[in-house]
């Protein structure tokens, strides 16, 4: 039964990529469509109010820095506002006001699309600000994501020097996408049981006569835009595991399907761009064969157990239950964090510190790789990143010049491609570095031993990621974490956005190769095996020895 | 030519600005308009639902949400799962107990101890691992249909009332997977025992 439903969610996802990945198309094609009658006068509302007047198409620098002013004005407003909650509206239980390492932490975290939490939202944060800083954030990070993938897609297939407008594709994506979407999930949400209400924290007298307060609030709207922006942020401390943001398994496969069907559709609108569906099924395909490999290693892991456990002589058929819920059990669970994981979206619904240490490896990896689905927009945008450079891997073994596309793959782009690839790396395995140097990184660590360096490693991982789930043990609310982390989220974030930016900038003014019968064909299965392949390699030679030292330690001496 | 990259110093203020306004925009169209929409709809199609599915006796006391787990650690009661924060409905969480913690083990032993005092007439070969594991939100309102029945034992000698039935009376109370097929079948612990307090009142 655990694999039957599974597959079923795997079956339900295949199915909405097409018609989903259709309409995004048609959403920034700006051709005519029936859908312009619908959004086009709230849009026209929408650009009037805020003055944009010349809606012209912008080269990539423009792009680039009209879209990191957004996102720099949202995270100065919203600083301000967690900074003086208490005074504001909305706030029944009388929150005080967030302390500024921790402020700084938390917008970037949310404007970042990461979502990490080193707070608590029963506790931590007014309603007003869960409404005007995390659901607005949600909403703006997720569409700056796949603004970023439309511009990419445009810079890979078409010709001129423009990537289009950002104002108009950053509005589009709110007006045509994520709103009306999360609309929606929000109310199956409620009729499934979560809550949506502005009343304070409930007070009542337990069955044995115990009093139990029971926090509540605006839930389902909160829950339906983490997971369709891949955000990720829980509007309690126990994220999706909790109860009432996650009430059944049918709430379940709803957040799952929700945060994975905008980056799996991604791959279809590429395919139309391209004027190649057949491309658009071979990413798909490729990320489909490694999500697939790291779910079987951690439904079976969890359906083992841990050994030590199952040693005491309870009845552990069930496999590894610690952390997890009755409701969803192992198969929803495993299938839940390989896909929060995958998208990136950072939601859990059960404990990721309490995996099995193969299972806790399935996240990690999948974190790191950062491709496999990816966050809305920037998965795909690094999976063809990766093409690129398997292109380029293959070109220099035959010997040609190497083309992707119709188009040559040169030095400028190389050396960007190049960036992006090591920066990755490079702000997960130094910042885990100078935390296990210092006393003020160490002291957070929860769990003894191996696990220790997994628990360090998975938060920096998360962060770089820009994923934001964490082996939530780690005491991680100190101004030493909430600085490093913020800073790793932003340059996770930014670096391979502005980097990526610039190769479609370089390749939208190249001159189309005509292809030829020595074309190196890249919509073949072949190319979707060499793709896996530079995946895996990439991600193997730069991460194994620190998975060594982590949960595969802790594996072997359980 | 694109106009945005005209350098002058008016179009570079009147850039700045138009971000501002829109983000100003936004704050009010997803952060405000969005939340109260969905809060007023929401509350008007399914207003138990968002309001919490409380749970009220007949005075019209609160007695606590159907999804939010309750401890209980009266012997005539079916008892839920370990919650590390005592079921406390204003937090949630666990303590993330990696699966090599030793504290992990020394819960799982303390509680293997209580079981076997709690219930002599059961081994611990017939207690699924769910019952003795924290769960992730610390709130779990669910327990699997096994491990209400290995309870059944106790409860019987504690209220008299018969083995066969509670056993109906937690048959009554599975709720079976979603649509067939997604999740596991569940007992809800809370309602279970105000059914249970509803048989011994009779």
């Amino acid at each position: 039964m655990g694999i039957v439903q599974m597959a079923a969610v795997i079956l339900l996802l295949i199915l909405t990529v097409k018609p989903l990945g259709t309409y995004i198309y048609h959403i920034f094609s700006n051709q005519d469509n029936r859908t312009n009658k619908l959004f086009g006068p709230v849009e026209k509302a929408i650009y009037g109010l805020a003055g944009l007047k010349n809606r012209t198409e912008m080269t990539w620098k423009t792009y680039a820095l009209s879209l990191i002013l957004t996102n720099v004005v949202l995270v100065m407003v919203s600083y301000i506002i967690l900074r003086m909650q208490n005074v504001l509206p909305f706030n029944p239980n009388g929150t005080d006001n967030m302390e500024p390492s921790l402020s700084f932490n938390t917008v970037i975290s949310f404007m970042t699309n990461t979502n990490l939490q080193h707070y608590s939202g029963e506790s931590g944060l007014s309603y007003f600000s869960q409404m005007a800083v995390i659901i607005m954030m949600m909403f703006t990070s997720a569409a700056t994501g796949i603004v970023v993938a439309i511009a990419f897609i445009r810079g890979l297939t078409s010709k001129g020097n423009t990537l289009g407008n950002f104002f108009v594709d950053f509005v589009k994506a709110h007006t045509r996408l994520l709103i009306p979407m999360s609309f929606i999930v929000a109310l199956a949400l409620v009729a499934l049981q979560v809550p949506q209400t502005l009343h304070p924290t409930i007070q009542a007298t337990t069955l044995e006569g115990e009093s139990q307060q029971i926090a509540m609030g605006p839930v389902a709207s909160l829950v339906s835009i983490k997971h369709l922006g891949t955000n990720g942020g829980g509007f309690f401390g126990a994220n999706s595991s909790h109860p009432f943001e996650n009430p059944n398994p049918l709430t379940n496969v709803i957040e799952m399907l929700s945060m994975w069907c905008i980056p799996a559709a991604l791959t279809y609108t590429f395919g139309r761009f391209a004027k190649n569906q057949k491309q658009g099924w071979i990413i798909f395909s490729a990320m489909l064969i490694l999500f697939v490999a790291s779910l079987s290693l951690i439904y079976s892991s969890e359906m083992r157990g841990n050994p030590a456990i199952n040693a005491l002589g309870i009845d552990a058929s069930q496999g590894s239950m610690e952390g997890k819920e009755v409701r969803f059990g192992v198969a929803q669970s495993a299938l839940f964090t390989t896909v929060t994981t995958a998208a990136t979206t950072g939601s859990v619904n059960n404990m990721h510190d309490t995996l099995t240490p193969l299972g806790g490896l399935v996240p990690l990896a999948q974190m790191m790789l950062n491709c496999v689905f990816g966050g809305n927009g920037v998965g795909l945008v690094n999976m063809l990143m990766y093409a690129i450079l398997a292109v380029f891997l293959s070109g220099l073994m035959v010997g040609r010049t190497p083309e992707f596309l119709g188009r040559k793959i040169e030095v400028r782009e190389m050396k960007l491609v190049a960036i992006a690839i090591l920066a990755h790396p490079l702000i997960i395995l130094v910042p885990t570095a100078i935390a296990f140097m210092t006393d003020l990184g160490k002291g957070a660590i929860s769990n003894p031993g191996f696990h220790g360096i997994s628990q360090v490693l998975y938060e920096y991982t998360s962060s770089a990621a820009n994923n934001g789930s964490g082996f939530e043990g780690l005491r991680d609310n100190t101004s030493f974490w909430n600085i490093t982390t913020g800073l790793v989220m932003l340059f996770g974030r930014y670096i391979s956005i502005i980097a990526l930016l610039g190769v479609a900038g370089s390749f939208v003014r190249k001159q189309w190769v005509p292809e030829t019968i020595g074309t190196f064909r890249t919509d073949n299965k072949m190319f979707a095996g060499i793709l896996v392949g530079t995946v895996l390699m990439i991600g193997a030679l730069t991460f194994l020895p620190a998975l060594v030292l982590g949960p595969i330690a802790e594996h072997l001496t359980l | 030519m694109d106009h945005t990259e005209d350098h002058s110093k008016e179009s570079r203020t009147s850039f700045l600005f138009t971000i501002v306004r829109l983000s100003v925009l936004f704050i009010v169209l997803c952060g405000i308009a969005y939340p109260l929409a969905c809060t007023v709809l929401a509350q008007l199609l399914f207003p138990e639902n968002a309001n919490g599915s409380l749970i009220k006796d007949s005075s019209g006391q609160i007695i606590g949400s159907e999804q939010i787990g309750q401890s209980f650690s009266e012997l005539k009661h079916f008892h839920g799962r370990v919650s590390s924060i005592g079921y406390d409905g204003a937090g949630s969480g666990s303590e993330n107990f990696a699966p090599s913690n030793p504290d992990l083990l020394k819960r799982m032993q303390e509680s293997i101890a209580e079981w076997k005092k709690n219930n002599p007439d059961v081994p611990i070969s017939r207690v699924p691992i769910a019952l003795l594991t924290n769960s992730g939100s610390g709130l779990d309102p669910h327990i699997t249909p096994e491990s209400a029945k290995v309870q059944i034992p106790r409860i019987s000698k504690v209220t008299g009332l018969s083995a066969d039935r509670l056993e109906q009376l937690v048959d009554d109370h599975v709720e079976g997977r979603g649509l067939g097929i997604f999740g596991e079948p569940r007992v809800n612990v809370l309602k279970l025992n105000i059914a249970l307090d509803e048989l011994l009142k009779k």
